[in-house]
Order: C-alpha cells, then sequence, then structure tokens
C-alpha cells in the first residue's frame, strides 16, 4: 500500500516536473502549425535572462512578434547549450516556419542545424554567431558586431591613455562569442600603443557577483590597475561595488570601460563611476521579424545584418538616460 | 576523527602556500575604513554563502538525505528581499523583506520535508522538483529582470563589515549553534541514528520524521540566508544566475569534509574545511591568473586529488608508509 502511494507521489512529482520544462518552452500556447495562412510561427530558443540586456532583448522580440503578426514559440535555455538544442528539436518536431536563436556558445551546432536543414526549416541566428564551416546551415545572422564593439573600446583606450596603462580584463563566458570578440577587437586596437597592457583577463561569466569576485582578487593580485575593461555592465556593476570596498574611487582612481548600455550601467555611467560605454543594442525584434519573413518567402536576404549602434560617454549618458528603454 | 580531517587540512593549506608562492601579497591583511581587507578576508566572504548551506547540507545528509533544491531557494531569498525593498533606503523594509524571505524559505524546506518524510519519496528526486520550479519561482518574482537596490542596512548581510565580514560572522555563528545543539545534547545523535537506520531509530522510539522534517527547513532557512548575502553582496537579485550549482558546492564541501553520503557519522569542522577548500581554490584561480580555459580543470584535479587521498585504500597505503618508516 504505501509502496504504491510512494510510487504515485513520484508519478506526480515528475509530472510537475515535465510540465514545468515545456510551461517555459511553449510562450503562445496554441499555434496553428503547418497551416498555410499568412501567419508566421517562429520558435526562438533564447540564452536565458542572464542580465538586463537580455530581458530587454527578449521583450522586444515578443512586442515585435505581436506586432508582426508572428505566432512566436519562445524558450529560455539558462545558459545551457543542452537546453537550446533541445528547444530546437522541439521545434523541428512542431514543424515551424521558420526557427531563430541566440546561440549560448559558439560550437556544437552543425548536427542539430542540419536536423533543421533536412526538415526545410530556415535558421536565423540572433546577436551572436556560431564557428561552422557549413555557412547553408542558417540564412542570415542579424547581430551586433562584437568585434568591432571591441575595437570602439580599444580605440577610446588608446585616446585617453597618459602613459604606462596597466588594464585588467573582465571576460564573459568563456566560449561565448562576445567575450572572444570583444577580447579580440580590444587587443587589436591597443595593440598600436605598446605602454598599454592587459596585465590580468578572467571570465566573470556576464554577472555581478562573477565581476565583483574576480575584481577584488584582481585588486590584490595586480600591484597596479588604471582601468578595468568589462565585456559587459554587469561586470562592470560589480567591479565598481569591488573597487568601492577597496577604499579607491570607481571612475577616478579606477577607470572602467563596458559593452552594453543597459539600464544601471548608463546610470553609473552618467553618476561618473563608469567612464565609457560601447552600446550593444538588444532591440533587435524589428529586424528580425522583417528577416523573418522575408526568409519565410523564400527572398534572398544578406547573410549578415548589423544592428546599428553607437557609444556613449559620461555627459552622453547623462542626456540619453531619461529616454532609456531598459 | 583527527586523521579524517588531517588531509582536508592539508590541501587547504597546500591551496595556500600555492598562493603565497605565487602571489606573495595573498596573505598581506590592512585596515581599511576601519576594517580587515585582503585575499583572506575575500575568502571568507565569498565563502560564507557556501558554507552556510553546507551547513544545512551536513545535517540533512547525516539523515541520508541529499538537498538540490538549495540554490532555488538562495534565489527565491534575494529575489522577495529585493522586490520588496524596491526603491526604499529605509532599513525597516529590508529587515521586513528579509523576514518575509526567510518564512518562504521556512515553508518551502517544509515542503521538501514533507515530499521526503511525509510521503516518503527519494530525496534526490524530491528536491530536484523544487531546484528546477524554484528558480522559476524567483524568474517571476522579479519578472525575469535583474532587480538592483540601494538600501544601505541590506548591503551590511554581504557586504558589511564588523572588522571581519558580517556574512562571516553570521555564518560562523550558524555553525556554532549547529555544534552545540547537535553536539551538547542529544540531537546530533538521534540525526546520525536516523541516518544509519531510520526503521531501527523509529522502532527504539526516535521520531525520525519530525527530525527529517527538521533538517530541511533548517537547510532551506540556511539556503535563505545564504541568498540574501549573495544578493546583497552586489545589491541586486539575479533570479537566473544567483546560487547557481551552489548546491554541488555545497555537496562537495560536506563530501570534502568527510561526511559519507550513505548517511550516519558527520563532520562540521569536515564541512567549514570543505567551504574553505571550495572558496580558496576559486580565488586562488583568478589570483595566480589561471586562464579561464582550463579553470575547470584545474578546479577538477585539485578536487579529484583531495577525494583520492581520503579514499579508504589510499588513506591505507599512506597510513601502512607511515608505519614501516617509524
Amino acid at each position: 500500500m504505501l509502496k504504491k502511494i510512494t510510487t504515485a507521489a513520484s508519478v506526480i512529482a515528475l509530472c510537475a516536473l515535465t510540465a514545468c520544462g515545456s510551461g517555459s518552452g511553449t510562450g503562445s500556447g496554441s499555434g496553428n502549425t503547418g497551416s498555410a495562412g499568412d501567419t508566421i510561427t517562429m520558435g526562438f530558443a533564447q540564452v536565458g535572462a542572464e542580465s538586463g540586456w537580455r530581458t530587454a532583448n527578449t521583450k522586444s522580440i515578443q512586442d515585435e512578434a505581436k506586432a508582426a503578426g508572428v505566432d512566436l514559440k519562445f524558450s529560455d535555455a539558462q545558459q545551457k547549450q543542452e537546453n537550446q538544442i533541445k528547444a530546437i528539436r522541439s521545434y523541428i518536431q512542431q514543424k515551424v516556419k521558420v526557427i531563430a536563436f541566440s546561440p549560448v556558445v559558439e560550437t556544437g551546432w552543425d548536427t542539430v542545424l542540419l536536423e533543421a536543414k533536412r526538415a526545410n526549416i530556415p535558421v536565423i541566428l540572433t546577436d551572436r554567431a556560431i564557428d561552422s564551416d557549413d555557412t547553408s546551415l542558417y540564412k542570415t545572422f542579424l547581430g551586433s558586431d562584437f568585434v568591432e564593439e571591441g575595437r570602439k573600446a580599444g580605440d577610446w583606450m588608446v585616446q585617453n591613455a597618459t602613459g604606462p596603462t596597466n588594464v585588467v580584463e573582465l571576460q564573459g563566458t568563456t566560449g561565448a562569442a562576445p567575450a572572444i570578440d570583444r577580447k579580440k577587437g580590444f587587443e587589436e586596437k591597443i595593440a598600436a600603443k605598446p605602454d598599454i597592457k592587459v596585465v590580468a583577463s578572467q571570465t566573470g561569466d556576464f554577472t555581478r557577483s562573477g565581476g565583483k569576485q574576480v575584481m577584488e582578487a584582481f585588486l590584490k593580485s595586480q600591484p597596479k590597475i588604471d582601468v578595468v575593461y568589462a565585456h559587459n555592465d554587469d561586470m562592470g556593476l560589480g567591479a565598481i561595488e569591488a573597487i568601492k570596498a577597496a577604499g579607491k574611487v570607481p571612475g577616478k582612481d579606477i577607470k572602467i570601460i563596458t559593452v552594453d548600455a543597459v539600464k544601471d550601467g548608463m546610470a553609473a555611467l552618467a553618476n561618473g563611476e563608469i567612464n565609457f560605454i560601447v552600446e550593444c543594442n538588444p532591440l533587435l525584434g524589428k529586424q528580425l521579424m522583417e528577416l523573418a519573413k522575408k526568409v519565410v518567402k523564400g527572398e534572398e536576404v544578406p547573410a549578415r545584418v548589423v544592428t546599428v549602434e553607437g557609444t556613449f560617454t559620461q555627459e552622453q549618458a547623462k542626456a540619453a538616460l531619461p529616454t532609456r528603454q531598459y | 576523527m583527527k586523521n579524517r580531517l588531517l588531509w582536508p587540512l592539508l590541501a587547504l593549506v597546500a591551496l595556500l602556500l600555492l598562493n603565497l608562492v605565487v602571489t606573495p601579497s595573498f596573505f598581506s591583511l590592512r585596515i581599511q575604513d576601519g576594517h580587515l581587507y585582503g585575499g583572506l578576508v575575500d575568502v571568507l566572504k565569498n565563502g560564507a554563502p557556501t558554507l552556510l548551506i553546507a551547513l544545512g547540507m551536513t545535517l540533512i545528509i547525516a539523515t541520508r538525505g541529499i538537498d538540490l533544491s538549495v540554490g532555488a531557494v538562495a534565489a527565491i531569498a534575494g529575489a522577495v528581499t529585493c522586490v520588496h525593498i524596491g526603491s526604499s533606503e529605509d532599513a525597516g523594509t529590508a529587515f521586513a523583506g528579509m523576514a518575509i524571505a526567510l518564512v518562504l524559505c521556512a515553508l518551502l524546506g517544509l515542503w521538501n520535508g514533507f515530499l521526503v518524510a511525509g510521503l516518503g519519496i527519494q530525496p534526490i528526486i524530491a528536491t530536484l522538483v523544487l531546484m528546477t520550479a524554484g528558480r522559476g519561482i524567483a524568474m517571476l518574482v522579479t519578472e525575469g529582470q535583474i532587480i538592483t537596490v540601494n538600501n544601505n542596512a541590506y548591503r551590511q548581510v554581504g557586504a558589511g563589515f564588523v572588522v571581519l565580514p558580517i556574512s562571516i560572522l553570521i555564518s560562523l555563528a550558524v555553525l556554532g549553534l549547529v555544534a552545540f545543539t547537535t553536539r551538547k545534547t542529544a540531537l546530533g545523535m538521534l540525526i546520525e541514528a536516523v541516518g544509519v537506520n531510520p526503521e531501527a531509530s523509529r522502532l527504539a522510539g526516535v521520531r525520525s520524521r519530525t527530525i527529517i522534517w527538521t533538517v530541511y527547513v533548517f537547510a532551506a532557512v540556511c539556503a535563505g540566508i545564504a541568498g540574501l548575502m549573495i544578493s546583497s553582496n552586489v545589491s541586486a537579485a539575479d533570479a537566473n544566475n544567483a546560487g547557481l550549482w551552489i548546491e554541488m558546492d555545497a555537496i562537495l564541501a560536506v563530501v570534502i569534509g568527510g561526511t559519507s553520503l550513505a548517511g550516519g557519522r558527520y563532520s562540521l569542522t569536515g564541512t567549514l574545511l570543505g567551504a574553505l577548500i571550495i572558496q580558496t581554490l576559486t580565488t586562488t584561480v583568478y589570483t595566480i591568473g589561471v586562464a579561464p580555459e582550463v579553470t575547470l580543470v584545474f578546479k577538477a584535479v585539485v578536487v579529484i586529488a583531495v577525494c583520492l587521498v581520503q579514499a579508504p585504500k589510499a588513506r591505507a597505503v599512506l597510513s601502512f608508509r607511515k608505519v614501516a618508516v617509524s
């Protein structure tokens, strides 16, 4: 008897588990998959909600899908590649018209994308690229040019460096495209000035606690730090906390350059705690829906579409902050 | 008993020595704004949440259970508190928020206890439910955003100092409390009895179920306080990343400390050493500049080494040598 109850209870528990899984898997319920109407069904496999930037990105895609009449199936992979692959496979089974996703890491996508190709479902990459020899696996890549973002940060560094400068770098998630490219672009530019040196570089996983913990360790192990280059605002914000705890003034004693320009980052920039932010625009929903419609109709699209982006100094941040959406 | 703790202690000393060799300044301490500042202080501050969660985990593992949901519970605690605080800078609001969060955590612990002791579901499955669902709850509370707060009273929990970091003082106080209540009363023996043989101890008059409920509630409250520390340290609630994988760190800390996953005898001092080893390892990676690509391998090698020297067979070989030498 007791055994039966136990079994029943574990079944219920397991059902609850799977319900959670599929609950987060499908964002907008009943899709008229397969029907030949005007409605496009799009499966979107998001990385996660690791930062304010990502949340703004998600919101833009959801809002613009609604506005464009696209039936969006949305999934959140919680920063895990296997979850994203699972989501993409389920979209293939559901026969969506187009799949879009932001790959959590650069490699390991060939098999699942080949499955999509065989099922004749076009794939659009958003915001992050993949590293694959076979470019026929996806139709187009819509997103920021991370190398260019790194170059912009490097340019500012070169222009504002006076004398020998020691830079510490807070990298994004190891293996992620923005981490690799932002590092590359920055190094490319500072190579022109040999007295700017990256003295330490570690991953802070794009999170505030990561940025804070790494910066705390750097402050103890590095005798002289002039500049922090963080691959996103959140790690920069964590570094600010660590610098304050060390009794130094962020933005003055130690200058900070970050990438993204989310609201919290912009506020810190306007306060003078960050010195320069390179924008990485998350509001690509509109461009994505336009591309999706073209791809589904079979029209030609460019293999690379870059989002429009700028940079912010402290004065520009003060002006832009009140109207910032995210 | 003494012998069991020797190897974890040696591992900790070895890690600290490695730091001393590579970065001589690692051990330097100074007073900064009225509190201690240095690499060792960072280890204590950042290790406090892991230690606290590992304490709760030790008692659960002693009853032959396991709790995978602690990371999710930590995320919920931070999320609830930060949402409650909002933009308030009032200390009362912060304390009210923390109280609400901890009561909620106790309820989540009751739920785990109900599944394990009430329904008799295997602990690893029972707590897996909350591990998955809990992070979803935290995301619902924060609506997927990173909630930033600016509340000085709340900041003290994770980033404040009374000479030493307040977070480690809290963790050590809980350690003292647990040591006193389980070692100076019969409670510790009863917990071990339940772990060795729940049925026999019930027949002997031990209230096994009540004890199991109690340890799950205690572990959830510990996880809640740890969640407050993690979130308070960066003055933000990040539902996605706060306490991510900390359950694994906590279980590892317990195991390194010499407590068997099969239940029964446990060692609180061992858990303290285990938690310190794990945090020292992380800080070491940042301080000596292990490249991010090989960080995980480096950590794995150290953990394997520590576990190997503790294995009964390895110990037998080592003690045989000692006898032979003498």
